[in-house]
């Protein structure tokens, strides 16, 4: 009787995903992400050193609503990688690696990929 | 003095007397992309889409071009290495492994070549 009362943790149905196990994932999933993103820029730079009729398709491929939809995409992931990876340097040299830090530099991190990214669009368009 | 068993040294099991290069290779790389992100995003941004004459212009540039080559050397070492850890965690069976390791190193290396070839024709004004 006791042994059902006992609380199971982490109880799979509500579970609640700790923030920096999510962005430990997303840092090596935006890491793999941004192989299709580099796959894509040399494809670009490849079409525009050939011919102008590869170009036109290379360049308009990039810029139709999919395209555009995986390069927005990339530059996010990025900026994510770029911004948790400074946290990621920053802990390499035996800083911020506690609790305390650990949960608001990984806010910051966020806010400033989310910012990074839109300046980016801002300025690019 | 060493720790390892006779089977785990006959099993090429252990150290691959590599030392940290692989580490250490990561953090310079990731160090470096850091700046070279910035002017390869926003010159690729801005001739996206504005027709072959304006990105030869703006990737012609000496500056654009060697930034672009040294954006091209340290991000495919980078996602190499990458993705040579995913690989590494993730696929256990060696065989798999293995090959997955080789196209890695290819693909990696071939984009990076491509990269640079592209640039360098570019750059040198063969890409009228």
């Amino acid at each position: 009787m006791n042994v059902n009362r006992r609380p199971l943790s982490p109880h799979a149905s509500i579970y609640r995903w700790p923030l920096n196990a999510v962005m430990s994932i997303l840092h090596r999933a935006t890491g793999v992400g941004l192989a299709v993103g580099a796959v894509l820029a040399v494809w670009w730079l490849l079409a525009a050193a050939t011919s102008e009729v590869y170009f036109g398709f290379v360049d308009s491929l990039l810029t139709s609503i999919l395209g555009e939809l995986v390069l927005v995409a990339s530059l996010a992931a990025l900026w994510y990688h770029c911004c948790n990876g400074i946290r990621h340097l920053i802990w390499d040299t035996g800083y911020g690696f506690n609790a305390v830090s650990v949960a608001w530099s990984g806010r910051l991190a966020i806010a400033a990929a989310i910012a990074l990214t839109c300046l980016t669009i801002l300025i690019i368009q | 003095m060493t720790y390892r068993t006779g089977y785990s040294r006959v099993a090429g099991l252990g150290s691959a007397r590599e030392g940290v290069r692989h580490w250490w290779l990561q953090r310079l790389t990731s160090v470096a992309l850091i700046p070279l992100s910035i002017p390869f995003v926003l010159i690729f941004g801005a001739s996206l889409g504005q027709g072959r004459d304006i990105a030869i212009q703006a990737f012609g540039h000496p500056l654009a071009a060697v930034a672009t080559i040294l954006f091209l050397v340290a991000g495919f070492h980078h996602l190499q290495q990458g993705l040579q850890v995913v690989i590494e965690d993730y696929v256990l069976a060696r065989r798999t492994a293995t090959i997955l390791h080789i196209i890695n190193l290819m693909l990696c290396w071939a984009f990076a070549i491509v990269g640079i070839f592209a640039v360098a024709r570019i750059s040198f004004g063969l890409a009228g």
